[in-house]
């Protein structure tokens, strides 16, 4: 009986996400026809082949490497900022100051965490200006959320016995954190913030697009303005710089991985 | 007195008693072990010891102090003079040797010192000193997951020693360690113990090693004090009588009290 | 104690690499400061402060007056719908790249084949490409697309198809390779076609992880669709931008309620999905 009643319920979510799926392009009335027929497909070609050759003067590459390395460093600083301001939350957020400590800055993580990036920097667009210190800003907002609530995880599953070795010894509450939990938690937090690096950096690109500064900031002016060679070289430098980042903090990772203290 | 328990008695949360009407008193410089079988409450007796486990009945009394009526602080200064040795060594697996060691004055020392010295070790011929006497000074920069779990109970036995508390408290400290090593490593607590005139009360499973270094003998079976002797006196009919139904270490003969003749342990 | 006293074996051997890299990390930052304009003076400079203060304030009260709300109604359908689509063509491009890359249904590894060499070219190939559609962001295809096919869904449905396309293909190769290839093979064997030997060798035992890896993508379709609205791909991310952009507190609370609703929703219906589809 009741692996029939599964079953039925299988058929009808599979048929509701069918219906939802045709719903879907029905609502939305999109004329998909139109990019296949042979005026659509030469649009297209037209389009695509405007970006070819992509602008390789020595001026605008010196100008897109600078871009690049701003965008670099807001993923870096923003997750850096993120990372301690993550463990501090993470702290009260694993019930270490209480109950009310930690409902508190798990709504506080929640919330950081449920706003896009890209909301957080045009908010931040608003305190701070325009340029890659918004970016900044609203990639270190995000992350802490995301940091936070990892860092907080890991905190909780960590052993209590050596911390209540330390206080059995008159250690204060910092110094037994420092020498009988941080040890434990240490490598786990530092590939989540890696691992988070790595994702930062290709939302820096895009956080531009609402003026923040760096590559994403240079290619939604030159689309705007319709110059797609120098969009194409901005997109190639994005994914170079895609590219690189993640293997130098693969290095980063592989050396710190037989760090110790 | 360094300790002294009065009709001390422990309740668990879920109803289960583990300690009734302990009394228990050691001088200043006294060396007791407890032996007795699994289960019997050694444990709770030592961690009542420790302040660390409150007492559902009686009273505890620590160097001269009821450490449950102290304010934050001036019991924070009490547990620095108490040491404790842990059946399983409580040090995370990433910390490096010397850090171990030197945690064991960390309720002697100021934050930022503690801080310093997490980063760069400040201490570390005081820890290697320490090491030294388990036999373990040259692994003092390595890391302690590299070490086996003997290894990592000697480390944790020279943090004790580091502390350099006037009570020390041992949870069979030497059960995970091989006879030599194990006996080499009492030596060396025993020792410390004679040197700087602090108490000395361990819990022991190897009734031997309990007859051949300690001179007073408390006998606990299901909570409570069965007896409390000179080890001259602890003959094999007592023995028998607490570890009845348990797999008894008894030793046939009684053994003598004065170091015996054993091996030095590797040195530095 | 200094440093001409410690004996050799007291030295610490990790001293100087560690105090070599906090140097190289202090020589790196002030760059990077530097480079990402970081003033945190700015958030108090006043005419900031001025903008920011009436514009937090007002968030309360939320805007509820009856023409916003349609176009709030409107705007989460548009979301909605643009997930969804966008998915389902995702799911269209994934199917046929995930076959080509997955290893388990090469004929040549059965037997003797022909083109055995070729087969491997194209499996190589179509992972890079799947690289490729992975790196660029997607709010750049939409970018792009908004620029080539105007303001609206459409856009942002075909850059969810490409990039979430290049995702799940990757994903699925990696399902549909992890699973039991012996059924798969057997089917080869007997002269199969590849369809057949997916359907019938490989699908019924990657079919829960593939169904639950696809909704969990689906979730956060729904919260890139909102993000690539802020570049013109219709729905509640445009109106963000909008609103956003004429210091509206109250419709910018209003609208990130939904969207915290709208996350919440969708958070929920992916448990139940991947609950009764598994």
């Amino acid at each position: 009986m009741r692996a029939r009643l599964r079953r039925v319920a299988g058929v009808a979510s599979v048929a509701a996400v069918l219906v939802a799926v045709a719903a879907s392009f029905a609502y939305l009335a999109v004329d998909f026809r139109g990019l296949f027929t042979a005026e659509g497909r030469h649009e297209m070609a037209r389009f695509v082949a405007e970006f070819f050759p992509p602008d390789a003067s020595p001026d605008f590459l010196r100008r897109a490497g600078f871009a690049a390395l701003q965008t670099l460093a807001v993923s870096v600083l923003g997750t850096l900022i993120a990372m301690l301001a993550g463990g501090l939350l993470a702290l009260p957020a694993a019930g270490r100051l209480g109950a009310a400590g930690k409902w508190g800055a798990r709504f506080v993580l929640s919330f950081l965490r449920s706003m896009p990036e890209l909301v957080w920097a045009a908010l931040m667009v608003l305190a701070a200006g325009l340029g890659p210190f918004a970016g900044t800003l609203a990639l270190a907002l995000h992350t802490t959320g995301v940091l936070g609530r990892l860092f907080a995880e890991s905190l909780e599953n960590a052993a209590p016995a050596p911390e209540a070795a330390l206080r059995e010894l008159g250690a204060g509450p910092v110094a037994r954190f420092v020498y009988g939990t941080l040890p434990q938690v240490a490598p786990q937090c530092v590939g989540y913030t890696l691992y988070r690096w790595e994702m930062n950096i290709r939302m820096a690109t895009i956080l531009g697009v609402v003026g923040a500064g760096g590559l994403g900031q240079m290619l939604y002016f030159h689309l705007s303005l319709f110059q797609q060679p120098q969009a194409a070289t901005v997109l190639a430098g994005m994914i170079v710089l895609v590219v690189a980042s993640d293997s130098l903090s693969g290095r980063i990772r592989r050396a710190l991985s037989a760090q110790s203290h | 007195m360094s300790l002294r328990l009065e009709q001390v008695g422990v309740v668990h949360a879920n109803g289960r008693r583990a300690l009734a009407g302990v009394d228990l008193a050691v001088a200043p410089g006294e060396r007791v072990a407890l032996i007795g079988p699994s289960g019997a409450g050694k444990t709770t007796l030592l961690r009542v010891a420790a302040a660390s486990l409150r007492p559902t009945e009686g009273r505890v009394a620590l160097l001269d102090a009821q450490p449950w009526s102290l304010g934050a602080r001036a019991l924070k200064a009490l547990r620095a003079r108490v040491g404790f040795v842990h059946q399983a060594p409580p040090i995370p697996p990433r910390l490096r040797v010397v850090s171990a060691v030197l945690a064991g004055r960390l309720g002697q020392w100021s934050l930022t010192r503690a801080l310093r010295s997490w980063v760069a070790p400040a201490d570390a011929a005081g820890a290697r000193d320490a090491l030294a006497r388990v036999g373990l000074a040259e692994r003092l920069f390595e890391r302690c997951d590299q070490l086996s779990g003997g290894q990592l109970q000697r480390v944790a036995v020279a943090r004790t020693l580091y502390q350099s508390p006037r009570l020390l408290l041992a949870d069979e400290p030497v059960s995970a360690l091989d006879a030599a090593t194990a006996d080499a490593v009492l030596r060396e607590l025993v020792g410390y113990s004679v040197a700087s005139g602090a108490s000395f009360v361990a819990s022991l499973h190897a009734v031997d090693l309990a007859l051949r270094w300690f001179p007073r003998i408390v006998g606990v079976r299901d909570g409570r004090v069965m007896f409390d002797l000179a080890a001259a006196e602890v003959t094999p009919d007592r023995l028998a009588a607490l570890y009845a139904g348990d797999a008894p270490a008894v030793p046939e003969r009684p053994v003598e009290t004065t170091h015996g003749a054993t091996p030095p342990l590797a040195s530095a | 104690m200094t440093a001409a006293a410690l004996r050799p074996e007291l030295r610490d051997p990790l001293a100087r690499r560690r105090l070599g890299r906090a140097v190289a990390a202090a020589v790196v930052l002030w760059p990077l400061l530097r480079l990402s304009e970081f003033r945190p003076s700015t958030l108090f400079d006043p005419a900031n402060l001025h903008v920011m203060a009436t514009f937090v304030a007002g968030f309360l009260p939320p805007a509820t007056n009856a023409e916003f709300l349609g176009f709030l109604l409107t705007a989460t359908l548009q979301t909605l719908a643009m997930a969804t689509a966008g998915m389902a063509l995702a799911f269209v491009v994934a199917l046929p790249l995930a076959l080509a890359a997955t290893r388990s249904l090469s004929v040549a590894a059965v037997g003797p084949a022909e083109g055995r060499w070729r087969g491997q070219g194209i499996r190589h190939g179509v992972r890079m490409l799947m690289v490729l559609l992975r790196s660029v962001p997607e709010v750049v295809w939409a970018l792009m697309f908004v620029r080539a096919l105007g303001l609206g869904p459409a856009a942002g449905v075909l850059a969810l198809a490409i990039t979430y396309g290049g995702m799940l293909a990757k994903v699925y190769a990696e399902i549909l390779e992890s699973a039991d290839a012996r059924p798969a093979r057997a089917l080869l064997a007997a002269g199969s076609g590849r369809v057949g030997a997916l359907c019938f060798g490989l699908l019924p035992l990657a079919a829960q992880e593939l169904v639950s890896y696809t909704v969990y993508r689906w979730e956060c379709a729904v919260r890139a669709a909102v993000v690539m609205g802020f570049v013109g791909a219709g729905g509640l991310g445009q109106l963000l931008d909008q609103s956003l952009k004429m210091l509206s507190g109250g419709e910018v609370s209003s609208i990130a309620l939904v969207f915290l609703a709208l996350v919440f929703l969708a958070d929920a219906i992916s448990l139940a999905l991947r609950k009764v589809l598994a």
